[in-house]
């Protein structure tokens, strides 16, 4: 049986407390136009929240949104929670309001991504095209 | 009647007091060469339609604004919202931005305090002191307000769920500094309903936290009558991406939900009806936004009159508080974002606002750096005393287009907030996801236009460059979440802790009983009970909300 | 058995979600191994399953509800398996599965095991992945099995049906949406909840709906229009009574049986369908024809099944 590309399965997830969520339900919606399956977790989640709703709904990545400037404690969070879940091979991307100067920091920190305000919908659904297919090649259960 | 003695009549009663309380900027305006500018322009022939449509400034329907000279007697407040890190650092940059020239302080609240949790709980990790000042007790409050006397100033604070609780701290420092409640002039936004569309800070369920809000109300217009119970606000609703008409719309249908609590509550309309304030944003588009300030206005006023049956001509005002879209502001070639911020303040004025924030050029990347703030202040400076836009009352009064667009914003407003009450009101609406998928709806068509070219935003999707510099940004200090935990538990280990227990204890019985929790929550703060172990209480009882 | 199969199955026996996850995901894509798991799924587990369907219009509440009977549960020690469906977007192909979030505050819960799925359009093929992730969930210990789903599409419908209890979730302010939805509520639905009950038009509705569902309250003895509101919890307690007794009974009759017979037989034409649709595929792009379907459909079985 030949088989066919099946949807990727992508989660985008509000860490912290803050509750502006425009640009992660438009990249919601983005995903699914461009044929993922998006599971949104909504706003105000703990990092240990997403991570194991991460890992039990099998997604191929975890994208992340914060605008309140959190993101140097809430982004690496997420990812250790995810390893500690058995889930390190799920890569993690990270959107919001972010200063050039802390980017290096949360891609040393474990994240596969970062995305800054005006970046186009389209650069951000190839990174998650590209993270998902790598994740579909190699992961920790293959 | 005839014109002229609609005219005279206003001019010898609402003009003539007007002019006595707050007499005008100057003798005489003029152009440079000494032409006169008038006060008020008017058609050559005024007919029933002018006065159903527009009237006098200062008149019902309040097109024209809400007082009879506008900005001739005094500019809008220049009110900029800031509040970061630690209670000390605001304080200091309070006192800046008043030196500066600022008329009103407004407080911005970090996420913890917005929610209800202490700096120490763990859902506030990361968050603390990063989008406004950190407050756990009355010890914060009282660093944040140190040597700024209450009585001088007003405040606004930016806070929504535990609003009854910042405000009994409020109450409490202001009586430290020997100043009764009935001085105190200021605004708390107190709005919970666009918190649930919006916003995210919500705590509780939506019949508790109507509840609160009913409590505030009823103890200030008994005690604290200066002060704005409530700031109905239509500005995040527009952040998060809904179009000019549904601002309005969702702003009035929730203002509607809130005098409805009230009166089913047991309060007179007309004694709180004045102290509702309203709360909106100024976007790009100049001409949409003139229109929609107008329009939100004739149509509150319509509501107050016809349907709540208002008598007192306050009650029927529609004042607001106005902040340029800070979703307009661009992270690419920043210095664009003082010539978006001119734009949209020009609107917020020709608008008619009763104050105004006007946004910094590098929000898009961080909170704003002090020459960044300053910058936005001397915006409103020179639109107040440069470009003489403030001379003369609702300038664009007339014009075929301003008055077609105000009209058609008005009726289909007037038409969403029926669909509203059709399908059982806000609540319900909230409730169902109604209201969350309009805006959602209309932020993602607005994107859309945006990725695909349809919409021009110069220097993200048009008129590219390299940037090579990299601005100067304010970057917070990472110690201060431990600083504050630290000064918390510092309070703790002072305070007697039998006392607020025996408060929180007090506390729980009102909130059980239903009584009005102002009193309980003002006691509990004043034995330094903090936010978090109020909002547990509170939580006990009431319930949390959940998206 | 590949090895891969050999560490999901005994991760599913140990209730391990991440390989709960992955061997949910297997089956619904079809990959490989998936015959083996599904072959080594404890057997004894999937037959002591109650699974219950939970469908109505989008804004009646059934997230919240769902909600609530997890909290419930998960108080008197069950553990719980939720699939919850969403519609995949027929021209990407992609969905936003927005169920999740009333259901985060047990994200932190081991035994909530949740699965979001979309229904990939697929007509009746669904039933295949969501009946296998039923079994999953069963193997891996859950005791009862919510499928939450909108119940207006046919496609639903049918996933409804692998349920052995099925409850329709309705609130006052969908006149239009219920009375578009009764014929099929008739056949399909075993309880039928009011929900929002304290909101204007509640009782009209619930007294409509008791009169519909009479003859089935007479033929169990058991309360089968029942009132609740979400948000605060009230009725949930009653409802989940109601379903255990009701489950109980279908047992004792023999009902239960007949019901999964008719679940598994359902699935099993969906496999059938699905893996000849290659073959047919194959064989009408190999002899394009303008014959009328239904004759070309028949010769084609004929000649295909017949050479194989």
């Amino acid at each position: 049986m030949t088989k066919e590309q099946t949807p990727f399965r992508v989660l985008i997830g509000k860490p912290g407390l803050d509750g502006h969520d425009r640009g992660a339900k438009f990249i919601a919606r983005a995903l699914r136009d461009q044929g993922f399956e998006v599971i949104y977790t909504g706003i105000r989640r703990t990092a240990a929240e997403i991570a194991a709703t991460a890992i039990q709904e099998d997604v191929d990545v975890v994208g992340l949104s914060s605008l309140s400037g959190a993101h140097l404690r809430l982004f690496p969070e997420v990812v250790n929670e995810l390893a500690s879940r058995g889930g390190s091979d799920i890569p993690v991307l990270g959107g919001g309001v972010i200063p050039e100067e802390d980017i290096a920091t949360l891609l040393e920190n474990g994240l596969s991504g970062i995305f800054t305000p005006g970046t186009p919908a389209d650069v951000i659904i190839s990174s998650f095209k590209k993270a998902s297919q790598q994740h579909r090649n190699h992961d920790n259960l293959k | 009647m005839s014109r002229d003695k609609k005219h005279s009549d206003w001019q010898e009663n609402e003009l003539a007091a007007s002019l006595s309380r707050f007499p005008e900027r100057k003798e005489e305006f003029s152009l440079h060469g000494g032409a006169e500018i008038p006060r008020l322009a008017l058609p050559d022939t005024i007919d029933e339609d002018y006065y159903e449509h527009l009237g006098f400034p200062g008149q019902y329907p309040y097109t024209r604004g809400v007082q009879p000279t506008m900005y001739r007697a005094r500019f809008w407040t220049m009110r900029q919202y800031a509040g970061f890190s630690s209670a000390a650092e605001s304080n200091k940059r309070y006192r800046y931005l008043l030196e500066q020239g600022t008329t009103g302080l407004s407080v911005a609240f970090d996420l913890p305090t917005q929610i209800g949790y202490d700096s120490d709980d763990a859902m506030s990790l990361g968050e603390v002191g990063k989008v406004g000042v950190a407050i756990d007790t009355l010890a914060d409050m009282e660093m944040l307000f140190k040597n700024i006397p209450l009585d001088k100033i007003s405040t606004s604070m930016t806070i929504n769920s535990p609003a009854i609780i910042l405000l009994a701290m409020y109450i409490v420092v202001a009586e430290k500094q020997s100043v009764p409640a009935d001085k105190l002039r200021g605004t708390i936004q107190n709005d919970v309903l666009k918190e649930y569309v919006a916003r995210g800070t919500y705590i509780f369920p939506p019949g508790p936290s109507l509840g609160l809000i009913t409590d505030i109300f009823q103890w200030c217009s008994a005690n604290m009558p200066l002060f704005n119970t409530i700031s109905i606000s239509g500005y995040h609703i527009r952040e998060a991406g809904s179009t000019a008409t549904q601002e309005v719309a969702f702003t009035l249908a929730n203002g509607i939900t809130y005098v409805q609590t009230a009166l089913d509550a047991g309060l007179e309309l007309d004694h709180f009806a004045r102290r509702l304030a309203f709360f909106f944003n100024a976007s790009s588009n100049l001409l949409e936004e003139v229109a929609k300030f107008r329009a939100a206005r004739r149509l509150w006023a319509r509501l107050m009159k016809n349907r709540f049956e208002a008598r007192k001509p306050s009650s029927m005002m529609m004042r607001f508080h106005t902040q340029t879209a800070g979703s307009s502001l661009a992270a690419q070639q920043i210095d664009n974002n003082i010539v978006r911020v001119t734009i949209q303040a020009l609107a917020a004025v020709f608008g008619g606002t009763q104050s105004l924030h006007t946004n910094s050029r590098d929000e898009a990347l961080s909170l704003p750096t002090e020459d960044s703030v300053r910058t936005a202040l001397r915006t409103q400076q020179i639109i107040a005393h440069e470009s003489g836009v403030a001379d003369t009352v609702d300038p664009f009064a007339g014009s075929y287009y301003i008055e077609q667009l105000t009209d058609s914003i008005e009726l289909a407003a007037a038409d969403l907030i029926s669909k509203i009450e059709q399908k059982g009101g806000v609540v319900a609406c909230i409730e169902d996801g109604f209201i969350q998928r309009q805006i959602e709806q209309a932020a993602y068509d607005y994107q859309k236009e945006i990725e695909v070219g349809e919409r021009i935003i110069v220097g993200v999707n048009k008129f590219q460059i390299e940037e090579e510099d990299k601005p100067e940004l304010l970057r917070m200090n990472p110690a201060v979440e431990s600083a504050q935990i630290a000064a918390l538990q510092k309070v703790r280990d002072r305070r007697n802790n039998d006392d607020v227990q025996s408060r929180l204890t007090t506390l729980k019985i009102a909130a059980e009983s239903g009584s009005n929790l102002m009193e309980p929550i003002i006691a509990a703060v004043r034995s330094y009970a903090s936010i978090g172990e109020i909002c547990t209480v509170l939580r006990g009882v009431f319930g949390e909300y959940r998206d | 058995m590949t090895t891969s199969s050999e560490i999901l199955l005994a991760g599913i026996k140990e209730h391990d979600p991440r390989a709960i996850g992955r061997a949910i995901s297997v089956v619904e894509n079809n990959g490989d191994g998936a015959a083996d798991i599904l072959t080594f799924l404890d057997q004894e587990r999937i037959s002591k399953v109650m699974v219950a369907g939970i469908t109505g219009p989008p804004g009646a509440g059934k997230s919240t509800l769902t909600s609530g009977l997890i909290t419930i549960l998960r108080n008197s020690g069950k553990r719980v398996g939720i699939i919850a469906v969403d519609p995949s977007s027929p021209i990407s192909g992609g969905a936003i599965l927005g169920d999740r979030i009333r259901m985060m505050d047990h994200a932190l819960d081991p035994d909530v095991v949740v699965r979001s799925m979309a229904t990939r359009g697929r007509l009746g093929g669904l039933c295949a992945s969501a009946g296998a992730t039923v079994r999953i969930m069963a193997a891996a210990g859950c005791e009862l099995i919510l499928i939450e789903t909108v119940g207006v599409g046919q496609s639903e419908m049918d996933i409804v049906q692998l349920a052995d209890i099925t409850v329709m979730v309705l609130a006052p302010g969908f006149g239009d949406d219920i009375q578009a939805m009764k014929a099929g509520l008739l056949e399909v639905a075993d309880f039928l909840v009011v929900n929002k009950s304290d909101q204007p038009g509640a009782s009209g509705l619930l007294m409509d709906m008791e009169q519909i569902f009479s003859a089935k309250e007479e033929e169990s003895g058991i309360a089968r229009v029942l009132e609740t509101i979400a948000s605060e919890n009230r009725g949930l307690e009653e409802l989940l009574q109601s379903m255990e007794n009701f489950s109980d009974y279908l047992a004792a009759t023999g009902q239960k049986e007949q019901r999964r017979n008719r679940a598994l037989n359902a699935e099993t034409i969906d496999w059938i369908i699905e893996m000849l649709r290659p073959r047919f595929q194959d064989a009408m792009n190999r002899s394009p024809s303008q014959k009328d379907p239904r004759i070309r459909a028949k010769e084609l079985i004929s000649k295909t099944l017949r050479v194989n």
